[in-house]
């Protein structure tokens, strides 16, 4: 082989790792029994950082959530009420507020009542870090840390009761109640 | 000459100089950052998005604008809130590195080739050792060419 066809085939396998390597790249992907990432994100309120592993020992629900997201706007009162008919058994909900201006964040969070610990992801890495492609998804987190549920949808008040709530009377959730687009 | 020179000069600066100073005082337009700044969640540029994403970075580069914000300012306020992944321009770290290494190395390598490509011409054109210049007649073209006019003179 000459030296021009060599440097020839050389280009042409590297442009076609190169096509591969974009098209094959491992997106992350989370299951339940793993633990989710969990460096402290910034509150949303500024003071100071948060982690899901600052409420452990308690069944926590990540909530990840923008004020721009539509069906954010449906599910966030669903859920505080789930919180409020469930914090006494340990129920805690962390949202994650993901590719969003601040102000406006805020000011849904005001609109809302939400009550729950919020923290920011502006650029949206720990979105990235949990596999999520769009808004809202959610994921129970167990006493010990790992997932319990990973759901990639919008939740009404019946689905949460469905998937949370027999986690937190100490059963398993029944098949038939839990969402298709849910994992427990 | 020197005169009309320095009255040209003079004029050309009385033309410029108040249209760039317009030009570096003028407030910023959406349409001039929406081409520079990306929907995040849909990986479009912002001018061709329609998200509801999209729609709040619009609101909030109108709001940065009438609160008196220059261009650069409020790109630095879209980084701060949506990360660096918000401007249009790719990363200079990682994967995305490709797109700024990629079409300097490519404009390299097509000067390069250009550069060899056109010395062999000239040294083919221009008579190297043992080749003949294509610019020098033959021997037999005299003969060849009286022949050629005699056959078409009338």
């Amino acid at each position: 082989m000459s030296n021009r066809a060599f440097l020839a085939v050389i280009g042409a396998l590297a442009v076609i790792a190169l096509l591969a390597f974009g098209v094959f790249k491992a997106e992350p992907s989370l299951a339940v029994g793993e633990a989710p990432p969990d460096a402290p994100l910034p509150r949303l309120d500024g003071s100071g950082d948060a982690a899901i592993a600052d409420f452990a020992g308690s069944w926590v629900l990540v909530n990840f959530w923008a004020s721009w997201c539509g069906p954010c706007e449906s599910e966030s009162p669903d859920i505080q009420s789930l919180l409020e008919d469930r914090a006494d058994d340990g129920l805690v909900v962390f949202g994650i507020n993901s590719r969003d201006a601040t102000d406006s964040a805020r000011a849904f969070e005001q609109e809302l009542g939400l009550t729950w610990e919020m923290v920011r992801d502006g650029d949206g890495k720990r979105m990235d870090e949990y596999g999520i492609p769009g808004l809202p998804e959610s994921f129970l987190v167990d006493p010990e840390g790992r997932l319990a549920a990973i759901c990639r949808g919008p939740l009404t008040l019946r689905q949460l009761n469905a998937v949370v709530g027999p986690f937190l009377d100490g059963a398993r959730p029944a098949a038939a109640g839990v969402p298709p687009f849910c994992e427990v | 000459m020197r005169a009309v020179r320095i009255l040209a000069a003079t004029l050309a600066l009385t033309v410029l100089m108040p249209a760039t100073a317009i030009a570096q005082q003028a407030p910023p337009s959406l349409p001039d950052i929406e081409d520079e700044v990306m929907c995040p969640t849909c990986g479009f540029s912002l001018a061709l998005s329609e998200s509801p994403q999209a729609n709040q970075i619009r609101d909030l580069i109108r709001q940065l604008i009438d609160e008196g914000l220059t261009k650069e300012q409020i790109k630095d306020a879209l980084v701060v809130e949506y990360g660096p992944e918000v401007l249009a321009s790719p990363e200079t770290s990682g994967f995305d590195l490709a797109a700024w290494v990629v079409p300097g190395l490519a404009i390299l390598i097509a000067g390069a080739a250009l550069t060899i490509g056109v010395r062999r011409w000239r040294s083919a054109a221009g008579g190297g050792p043992g080749v003949p210049s294509r610019l020098e007649p033959e021997p037999g073209d005299d003969e060849r060419l009286a022949a050629d006019l005699d056959r078409y003179r009338l």
